[in-house]
C-alpha cells in the first residue's frame, strides 16, 4: 500500500516537474507545422527574446513574491510605465546625463518597491490591495509626468542600444564565420561548454562524496538535451544579427536570481515562508523581512523592465506597461509556481514565459485575431493552475466537501 | 427503569496506525445527565464524533441505536434531524453576526429564497428566554461575554429541537459564576425531560450534576458509575480514569544531574487577542543540566503558551518575568535570539508550526541552522545533504531518501525530522511539546531513547505532555500546571498518576 502510494507520488512529481517542458515541445512542434517552420527562423527566435525580455525580468521578480505565499504584485505594469516616463523626461526634456538618469530610475523603482513592501511586510496590508493601489496611483502619475504625451527617446542612441532589442540593438559581431556572427557563435559554444562542464563536475563531486546521484541515462539525457537546445538557440541568433543587447540583461537577471533562490540562505527563506510561515518564524527567520525583500526587489526589477520597455519602443507613453503584471503572473503560474507559495523555480518560470511567448508569436505568425489570442492565453493559464492544484491533491479533480 | 434513549454498541474506530475506540459500549437513559470522563486522548471526542455523524456511517464498526432504531448518520444534519445536537468545546459562533443570525445559521427561518427576519428574531428571543439570557437577539456575538456566548450555543441547540444535548467541556472557558449558572440550567432542562451528555475534566462539576458517569480510558469503556448505587466522588472517578499499569515502555537511564541551566521566575503572559486574560500566571520553574523535567497538565493549562513565550516571546503579549540562563538574566525578543542562546522549542503542532510539509527532509533539517551549512549566505548543498543523511541515520528516520517531502512521511518519522532540525541547531535546552503525540508505540520508544541520549550529553530537556505515563516514566522532576499556574512540583520517583490528577482536579 505504502509502496504503491510512493510510486504514485513519484509519478506525480515527475509529471509535475517536466510537464511544462513537454507541453512547450508539443506547442513548438504544433506551430512549426502550422507556420511551415517559420517560427524557428532565426529572425523569429531573435524577436521572441526582444519582445518578451520584460516578461522574463518581471516574472523573475514576481516569482519571489509568489513564493512567499501566492502573493502577487499588481503594480508592476504601472511602475514600469512610471519609471520609463521619469527616465525619458529626465533625459529628453531636462537633458540629463544618461547614467544619472539610469541611477535615478533604479532608485525610484527601489523606493516604490520599498514603500509598498513596508505596508505589506510590517503593517500586513494584503499585497493584493497595496499593489492595486500602486497600480492605480503610478498609472496616474505616469500620465502626470508625461503630461499625457509621448516622449520620444530616439536620440538617446546609447541608452536604446544598451537596453534595447530588435532594430539595431545587437552586440557588435567583431568577426564572422561563413556569414554567421562569430562573437555570438563563440559565446554560445563557451556557454554550452561551461554548462556541460559544471554539470559533470557537480556530479563527480557528489558521487565522490558518496551522495546519491541521478541515474546516468537521466543525467546525460538531460544535460546533453539542454546543451543542444542552448547551442541551437545561439547558432540561430548568430544567423540573425547576433546577440540582442537586452538578452545580456535577461541572462544576468536569470542567472543571478536562479543562484539566489537555489543556493543562498536568503533564497531558502522565500520558500520556507511560503511553505509554512509559522514554522519559519519559529526557526529563527525574520519573516517580515522576507516579505519586505520580495516586494522591494520587485520594484527594482520593474525599474529594469521599464528601461527595457522604453528602449525597445524608443519612447515613453502613458499607456506602456499595461497588463505587464498579468504576463509576469501568468508566466509564474504556467511555469509551475504554486498559487499557495513555497514552490517554483527561476528556470521553471522562464519556461512558462517562453511558452507564453511562443504561443503569442505562433498565433501572430498564423494570423490569429488578437482577441482570440487573449482567449487562448487565458485558457492556458487556467489549465496550468488547475494542473498545479489537482496534482498537489494527489490527482483528485474535485476538492473534498 | 426509564427508557434507554441511546445505545452505542461495540463501537470500534480506527485511524491509520491507531485504534481510537476499541469496542466501546455506551448507554444513555432518557432524562438523565450522563457524564463522560477520561484523560486527553481517551476517546471521548471520537465517540461523540461517531455519534453525531462527523465520522460517517461505515467508517467505524458497531451500531448506534437511538430511540429504539439503528441509525446510520452520514453527516451532522442526519443526527441533528433526530434531535442529537453537539456543542463543541471551541465555540462555533461568528463574531460579526447577531445572536439571532448565529442561532439559525444553516437552519434559517423563512423560505428558500427569503429569510424571514421577524420570525428569526422572535424565535431567537423565545429560546434566549429558555436559557435565561437577557440579551437582544440582534446584539452582535462579539459584544457579549464568553459565558453568554455559551448560552447562545445552547439556545442554538434548542432551536434545532434537541432531544439529546451533548456538551463538550462547556465550562472550559467560563468563570465560576457562569459555570454554576450553566450547570443549574442543565439541571433545569433535566427536570423538563431533556437528556444530556456532559464531557468534562472538572470532576466537581460532574459530581454536582451527573446521574451517571462513564469512564473511558485508552479507547475503551472502563466502567459506568450510577449515582444511586456507586460513589461518585472525585477520588473514585480519578481511580477509574488513570487505573492502568505502567508497563516497561520507557528506556532506562542513569541520571547525572548538574547545575541549574535555565531558570524562570515569575513568568506571566497575557493572551495575544484577549489582552486582559492571563494565560500564564506567575510561573517559576527551573531545569538542570542533564535533567528531564516534565510539565504535566490538561490541554489548555497554558503549557504550550509558557513554552512559546519563553522561546523568544513567540506567543502572548505583555510578558513579564525573568529568564535566567547559566546564572545570567537574558532578554529574548524573537526566535532568532532564542536559538542564538541555545534554546530549542520542538512544537506540539508539527504540521502547523513545525515542518514545511511541501519541502524535502533535508531542507527541513537545516532550516533552523542554515549558518551551519553555508558560507556567507551561500548554502553548501553537499554539506546540507550530508547533514540530513547523518541525522536520518542517527534518529533512524524511515524514508527512501532525504529528498523525500516531509508531507509524505508518517507521524513518527515527521517527529524525528522535527527533532533532527532542532538537534542540528545544537541547543543546550530543548523544550519538547507533546513529542509523542499521535505516533505509534515503537516510534515513541525511539523518541524516548533520543531524549535520554540528549541528557546524557549534558543537555537539559523540558517535556510537556498530556500523557501521564510518559511523564512519570521519563522525568526526573515534574511540574503540574493548571489554568496558567504551576500547582505542584513533584519528584519523579514518588509521583503517581493519582497524585498528578488530584492536583489538577482539585484546583479546577
Amino acid at each position: 500500500m505504502e509502496k504503491t502510494n510512493a510510486r504514485r507520488g513519484d509519478t506525480i512529481t515527475f509529471v509535475k516537474k517536466y510537464a511544462m517542458i513537454i507541453v512547450l515541445i508539443l506547442v513548438v512542434i504544433f506551430f512549426t507545422t502550422m507556420t511551415q517552420g517559420s517560427i524557428l527562423a532565426p529572425m523569429n527566435i531573435s524577436s521572441l527574446i526582444s519582445q518578451n525580455a520584460y516578461v522574463f525580468v518581471l516574472a523573475t521578480g514576481m516569482l519571489l513574491c509568489i513564493l512567499t505565499g501566492g502573493n502577487i504584485d499588481l503594480s508592476v505594469g504601472s511602475v514600469v510605465c512610471f519609471v520609463g516616463a521619469v527616465g525619458a523626461v529626465l533625459m529628453m526634456n531636462h537633458h540629463w546625463n544618461m547614467y544619472a538618469a539610469i541611477a535615478v530610475m533604479f532608485a525610484i523603482g527601489i523606493a516604490i518597491g520599498a514603500f509598498q513592501a513596508f505596508w505589506i511586510a510590517y503593517v500586513r496590508i494584503p499585497p493584493f490591495i497595496t499593489t492595486l493601489a500602486g497600480m492605480l496611483a503610478f498609472r496616474g502619475l505616469s500620465n502626470v509626468v508625461l503630461d499625457g504625451l509621448t516622449v520620444s527617446i530616439k536620440e538617446q542612441e546609447t541608452f536604446v542600444k544598451l537596453f534595447g532589442g530588435g532594430a539595431n540593438c545587437y552586440v557588435p559581431a567583431i568577426f564572422y564565420v561563413g556569414g554567421a556572427n562569430g562573437l555570438c557563435l563563440l559565446v554560445t559554444l563557451v556557454a554550452a561548454a561551461l554548462f556541460l562542464f559544471s554539470q559533470i563536475r557537480q556530479r563527480l563531486i557528489r558521487s565522490s562524496k558518496g551522495y546519491e546521484t541521478e541515474k546516468p541515462i537521466a543525467f546525460w539525457f538531460k544535460s546533453l538535451a539542454i546543451t543542444a537546445v542552448l547551442t541551437a538557440f545561439g547558432v540561430a541568433l548568430s544567423f540573425h544579427k547576433g546577440i540582442p543587447t537586452v538578452l545580456i540583461w535577461v541572462v544576468a537577471v536569470v542567472l543571478v536570481y536562479h543562484y539566489i533562490t537555489s543556493n543562498t540562505t536568503i533564497g531558502r527563506a522565500f520558500y520556507a515562508v511560503g511553505g509554512n510561515e509559522k514554522a519559519t518564524k519559529l526557526s529563527g527567520i525574520n519573516t517580515n523581512k522576507v516579505y519586505f525583500l520580495a516586494y522591494t526587489n520587485m520594484g527594482f526589477l520593474a525599474a529594469l523592465a521599464g528601461m527595457i520597455t522604453i528602449a525597445r519602443l524608443t519612447s515613453a507613453q502613458p499607456t506602456y506597461g499595461q497588463n505587464y503584471e498579468m504576463d509576469a503572473i501568468g508566466s509564474c503560474f504556467i511555469g509551475g509556481a504554486s498559487a499557495y507559495g513555497g514552490i517554483g523555480t527561476v528556470p521553471g518560470i522562464i519556461i512558462g514565459a517562453v511558452l507564453m511567448g511562443v504561443i503569442n508569436l505562433g498565433m501572430s505568425l498564423m494570423g490569429v485575431d488578437q482577441n482570440m489570442q487573449k482567449v487562448v492565453k487565458g485558457g492556458v493559464l487556467l489549465a496550468a493552475v488547475i494542473f498545479d492544484v489537482v496534482s498537489k491533491r494527489g490527482g483528485k479533480l474535485l476538492a473534498k466537501d | 427503569m426509564a427508557n434507554v434513549l441511546l445505545e452505542m454498541k461495540n463501537i470500534t474506530k480506527t485511524f491509520p496506525g491507531v485504534k481510537a475506540l476499541d469496542n466501546v459500549n455506551f448507554q444513555v437513559e432518557e432524562g438523565e445527565i450522563h457524564a463522560l470522563v477520561g484523560e486527553n486522548g481517551a476517546g471521548k471526542s471520537t465517540l461523540m464524533n461517531v455519534l453525531s455523524g462527523i465520522y460517517p456511517f461505515g467508517t467505524y464498526e458497531g451500531d448506534i441505536v437511538y430511540n429504539g432504531e439503528v441509525c446510520h448518520f452520514n453527516v451532522i444534519k442526519d443526527s441533528e434531524s433526530k434531535g442529537i445536537v453537539i456543542i463543541h468545546q471551541e465555540l462555533a459562533l461568528i463574531p460579526y453576526m447577531s445572536i439571532a443570525e448565529n442561532m439559525f445559521l444553516g437552519n434559517e427561518r423563512g423560505s428558500k429564497y427569503k429569510i424571514d427576519w421577524n420570525e428569526t428574531n422572535e424565535l431567537a428571543a423565545k429560546y434566549l428566554k429558555m436559557v435565561g439570557l437577557k440579551e437582544n437577539p440582534q446584539t452582535l456575538i462579539k459584544d457579549i461575554g464568553v459565558g453568554k456566548q455559551q448560552l447562545v450555543e445552547i439556545a442554538k441547540a434548542l432551536a434545532k429541537n434537541a432531544k439529546l444535548l451533548i456538551l463538550d467541556e462547556p465550562t472550559a472557558s467560563l468563570n465560576e459564576e457562569d459555570t454554576k449558572a450553566l450547570l443549574d440550567l442543565l439541571l433545569k432542562f433535566k427536570s423538563e425531560g431533556m437528556t444530556s451528555i456532559l464531557i468534562s475534566h472538572k470532576l466537581n462539576e460532574v459530581s454536582y450534576v451527573a446521574d451517571k458517569v462513564t469512564v473511558l480510558r485508552d479507547g475503551s469503556t472502563i466502567e459506568t458509575l450510577d449515582k444511586n448505587k456507586d460513589d461518585l466522588s472525585e477520588n473514585r472517578i480519578i481511580k477509574g480514569m488513570v487505573g492502568r499499569e505502567i508497563e516497561d515502555r520507557f528506556p532506562k537511564r542513569e541520571s547525572n544531574i548538574g547545575d541549574i541551566k535555565m531558570e524562570v521566575k515569575n513568568w506571566t503572559v497575557y493572551h495575544p487577542l484577549y489582552t486582559e486574560k492571563k494565560v500564564v500566571d506567575d510561573v517559576s520553574i527551573n531545569v538542570r543540566k542533564g535533567e528531564i523535567v516534565g510539565i504535566s497538565g490538561l490541554m489548555g493549562a497554558g503549557r504550550t503558551e509558557l513554552a512559546m513565550s519563553l522561546f523568544g516571546k513567540s506567543y502572548g503579549t505583555n510578558i513579564s518575568g525573568e529568564l535566567i540562563l547559566d546564572g545570567k538574566p537574558v532578554h529574548l525578543h524573537n526566535a532568532q535570539q532564542a536559538i542564538k542562546h541555545k534554546l530549542a522549542y520542538v512544537t506540539e503542532d508539527r504540521k502547523g508550526n513545525g515542518l514545511i510539509l511541501s519541502n524535502p527532509i533535508k531542507i527541513n533539517t537545516t532550516i533552523a541552522n542554515l549558518e551551519g551549512v553555508s558560507n556567507r549566505g551561500v548554502i553548501d548543498k553537499d554539506r546540507e545533504y550530508g547533514v540530513a543523511v547523518e541525522y536520518k541515520e542517527k534518529l533512524n528516520t524511515k524514508c527512501p531518501t532525504v529528498e523525500q517531502n516531509v508531507g509524505n512521511l508518517s507521524g513518527g518519522n515527521q517527529q524525528k525530522v522535527l527533532l533532527a532540525k532542532w538537534m542540528f541547531a545544537d541547543p543546550d535546552v530543548l523544550i519538547l511539546d507533546e513529542p509523542t503525540r499521535g505516533i505509534d508505540v515503537g516510534a515513541k520508544y525511539e523518541i524516548y531513547c533520543i531524549m535520554n541520549q540528549l541528557v546524557a550529553e549534558g543537555k537539559s530537556v523540558i517535556m510537556i505532555s498530556s500523557e501521564m505515563p510518559e511523564i512519570l516514566g521519563m522525568c526526573d522532576r515534574i511540574y503540574v500546571m493548571n489554568e496558567g499556574k504551576i500547582v505542584a512540583e513533584l519528584d519523579g520517583k514518588d509521583a503517581t498518576q493519582e497524585k498528578i490528577m488530584s492536583h489538577i482536579v482539585r484546583t479546577a
